[in-house]
């Protein structure tokens, strides 16, 4: 083991020397802060070592919202790279750098925990549970996402980021073209996070099949507990290929094993058909969730059931079958053959299908209601058109002739962009301005909201619009510059002048986070929607045990008709029984802990003391096989001391619809 | 999460959390059929580039593989009669058949890597071919699961001499049998698609 103390920080690059010296200050400010304000013991008991999904979810969020941050930084340096032609602002391997970790972080570490976190905040309390199967492992799907994304993220200042591309594909991502420790990350690191992914998969199959409450048949679940569901299935189908295609990379580049190598019979275009075999259900793990947070948010301000909730269903299910099977239109032009590209080609455009069926139910739902044009809506509004256009430059790309020649353009990364942004980042934002009171007891501001949405949905088109043009006259993706015989500049200047527009509405949103935070208005109803679902009827924030008895559905819309009916609302305190809670553990922070050590050691291929390390993981599983913690019991006397809290306060309990 | 036990049911049944442990644990199995099914299509497709390399019917020894398959079909049944033992109550009966289903495992495992110590010394590794690179990871793969397993059972007949037999042990034991007959099944595809097809192809 030649430990080269040289090469672990990265040196010489004003831009990165600055992060240092940010990330330096960032964990002096925390570490200080903490301390002057007396903090660790709370943030140990509250946090790191918490079982509570709602907690839980929240830290996901959280980190959706820094990796968003980290992710955008990088969008913007390379629109600013391409502002102009021939700039030098970056370097190609830089700029190479930059869209590896802008994709993976954007995918994975954006998109991935701002869904999980929501799902964890809402499905159980939809359900009428108190919280998932395993609290647990819970805990340690977030903690192990949580240690792979800060790997990765420490890789542009300690020993340098991937650079192959966010599909790394051989032979580049190899050892032979990409000899540094950069790839060992991506391998490494998305491992990590990719078993707490796995995990969750599984805790929400079996919360949503076993757990729901008294009454609620399959078909009576809200729309966003059947996404998550569906969701949860692809998980558990499409992810273990990711960990096969990651572990056998870490072969290749670590112990010079022939997968996926020009060498020895390895073949590059295996590691192409495992990624995406993985990578395009991958799509639709991140965009069944942002679907269903729609379908809640378009039914509740159209103040209407949701329309073809049957057709709905189908549709999720045909869409996730679909999924698997057309992971080869991501390389048409890799030479598969007229036949093999026409079948893709075909389950391709089948997927547009379903997937119209839905838009057009979410046209119908809002058809005759009465639409309150709040911020959660106006993204829901602003995702249909937004994403028709992505969906329909979809069906062009995925006409195999055709694709040919809009393969690896600009068109293409503007056609995912229009998918992924209004697909799954405006569900996000719809999604957390409707939860927010649910999670915190006060609402975001809806005025701040309305500048964040123009703001992002103006600078998301004048940033991607000129890239379907540019893409259309011949400008390839991932070039770090172009000359300027070649014409491009002034609509790359015209994208390059949206991703600040862009960057400024996200600016507002997190202004609006702190604005909020401060001076909203504490005292908001349980119900500040006038909503449908059960996560409606209990208190905001939600008490630590989510319903003090729990509520029986009996048809779809449940706490609506409750409404309606007024019936079922009030809390009979004969009816209170113990409540059994699990206990908070500290075992899922300390396996991050061992699994980030251990992965950083791999990744500098110190074999031995990731061996070492590996050893503490060994003894966490060996702890947790020991562990007979069976929880404890709420008091009758504590739960109704909670409940009349909340339940006394003037428009506590809603026992109307408006 | 209630805590009711309904004793009509089998043991490793009785609560509510063991029920969802027993399910979350199928649907890992299923995950990890699609790990271990990803695994065999990269052996279908790299099994046979040989790269100048030694091929099956170069290197695989038959007495060996047979010797292995037999340890862990046999530890599939002697685990089968643990759990036979557990649903009579019968802890003794259990913790013999459990232990003879590990040492059967052991023997499975030292055979293996004799086995893969012998491959190493004709020059076939991991390093050698693309053919030898999917094989070694295919057969690691199962054996780092029957090593774990190993582990994992010791941790459960700790907690059965130490406890005895109630709804919670008798649900660990319930769901490691579960993951040791899935390793026996994968062994069955190992043993057709990989040796039988390696020296009969």
């Amino acid at each position: 083991m030649d430990i080269k103390w040289n090469e672990i920080l990265i040196t010489g690059d004003p831009l990165i020397l600055g992060s240092q010296i940010a990330i330096v200050l960032t964990v002096i400010a925390i570490v200080g802060g903490l301390t002057y304000f007396k903090k660790w013991g709370w943030l140990w008991r509250e946090w790191l070592t918490t079982v509570d999904h709602k907690k839980i979810g929240i830290m996901y969020i959280l980190s959706g919202v820094l990796m968003f941050f980290r992710g955008g930084i990088d969008g913007l340096l390379m629109k600013a790279q391409t502002a102009r032609p021939e700039m030098n602002f970056l370097d190609a391997q830089h700029y190479n750098e930059i869209f590896t970790t802008h994709g993976v972080i954007m995918i994975l570490f954006m998109a991935m925990p701002f869904l999980i976190g929501l799902m964890n905040v809402v499905v159980p309390l939809q359900i009428g549970a108190r919280d998932v199967a395993f609290p647990q492992l819970n805990a340690l799907s977030f903690w192990l996402f949580f240690s792979g994304a800060m790997l990765f993220n420490i890789s542009f200042v300690v020993g340098g980021s991937p650079d192959a591309g966010w599909t790394s594909y051989f032979p580049l991502a190899g050892k032979e073209f990409s000899p540094g420790v950069g790839n060992n990350y991506y391998a490494i690191a998305l491992q990590i996070a990719g078993l707490g992914t796995l995990m969750t998969g599984i805790n929400f199959i079996v919360t949503i099949l076993k757990m729901r409450t008294k009454g609620m048949t399959l078909i009576k679940m809200p729309m966003f507990t059947w996404t998550t569901l569906i969701t949860s299935i692809i998980i558990v189908a499409a992810f273990p290929i990711f960990t096969v295609a990651l572990a056998l990379m870490t072969f290749d580049r670590l112990y010079g094993t022939h997968f996926f190598t020009l060498s020895s019979g390895g073949s590059d275009m295996l590691w192409a058909n495992l990624f995406w075999l993985w990578g395009h259900p991958e799509v639709y793990i991140v965009i069944l969730p942002a679907f269903g947070i729609f379908s809640e948010v378009i039914a509740t301000f159209s103040r209407k059931s949701l329309f073809g909730y049957k057709s709905m269903v189908v549709s999720i299910v045909g869409i996730a079958l679909l999924s698997l099977l057309v992971w080869v239109h991501h390389f048409f032009t890799m030479d598969a053959g007229p036949a093999v590209n026409s079948v893709f080609s075909i389950t391709t455009m089948l997927i547009a299908v379903p997937t119209g069926v839905k838009i057009f139910n979410w046209l119908f739902t809002m058809r005759k209601g009465r639409i309150k044009f709040t911020t959660a809506m106006l993204w829901a509004l602003g995702f249909i058109p937004n994403f028709v256009i992505g969906g329909v430059t979809g069906v062009m790309l995925g006409m195999a002739a055709a694709d040919y020649q809009y393969h690896n353009t600009l068109f293409l990364v503007a056609h995912f962009h229009y998918v992924l942004i209004p697909g799954v980042v405006f569900a996000v934002f719809a999604g957390l301005y409707y939860w927010w009171p649910k999670m915190f007891g006060f609402m975001l501001n809806e005025k701040l909201g309305k500048y964040h949405f123009w703001l992002f949905v103006i600078g998301f088109n004048i940033t991607f619009m000129p890239m379907f043009f540019l893409g259309l006259q011949g400008a390839v993706r991932r070039a770090y510059t172009y000359s300027a015989e070649s014409g491009f500049a002034p609509l790359f200047l015209v994208s390059a002048i949206g991703s600040i527009i862009l960057a400024l509405g996200f600016a507002v949103f997190c202004y609006n986070i702190y604005w909020s935070f401060r001076y909203a208005k504490r005292n908001v109803s349980s119900d500040p929607w006038d909503a449908r679902t059960l996560e409606w009827a209990t208190a905001s924030p939600v008490q630590f045990y989510n319903f003090a008895v729990l509520p029986e559905v009996k048809e779809i819309d449940a706490f609506w008709h409750m409404k309606k009916r007024n019936s079922g609302l009030v809390l009979k305190e004969e009816e209170i029984q113990e409540i059994h809670m699990p206990s908070n553990s500290g075992l899922p922070f300390y396996m991050a802990v061992v699994f980030g050590i251990t992965g950083f050691f791999l990744v500098f291929e110190w074999h031995m003391a990731a061996a070492v390390a590996a050893i503490g993981i060994v003894i966490g599983l060996i702890i947790r096989s020991f562990d007979y913690d069976d929880g404890y019991h709420v008091p009758v006397e504590e739960i109704k001391n909670i409940e009349s809290k909340w339940r006394k306060v003037e428009g506590g309990v809603k026992h109307h619809v408006g | 999460m209630s805590a009711n036990v309904n004793t009509s049911l089998p043991l490793e049944y009785q609560t509510e959390q063991s029920r969802l442990n027993i399910l979350g644990f199928w649907i890992f199995l299923g995950a990890e059929i699609v790990l271990f099914a990803t695994l065999f299509a990269v052996y279908g497709v790299l099994g046979e580039r040989y790269a100048n390399g030694p091929t099956p019917n170069d290197i695989f020894k038959l007495k060996d593989v047979m010797i292995e398959t037999l340890l862990l079909l046999t530890s599939s049944f002697t685990c089968g009669l643990a759990v036979f033992e557990m649903r009579r109550h019968r802890l003794k009966g259990l913790l013999t058949w459990l232990i003879v289903t590990l040492l059967l495992g052991i023997g499975f495992l030292f055979v293996e890597i004799n086995e893969f110590i012998h491959y190493v010394h004709e020059g076939a590794t991991m390093q050698t071919s693309a053919f030898l690179s999917s094989f070694f990871v295919l057969l690691g793969t199962h054996g780092a699961h029957v090593t774990f397993g190993i582990i994992w059972a010791v941790m459960i007949i700790i907690q059965l001499i130490q406890r005895g037999l109630t709804p919670v042990t008798a649900r660990k034991t319930f769901i490691i049998s579960l993951y040791w007959h899935f390793l026996d099944v994968v062994w069955i595809f190992i043993f057709t698609f990989v040796y039988l097809k390696g020296m009969v192809g």
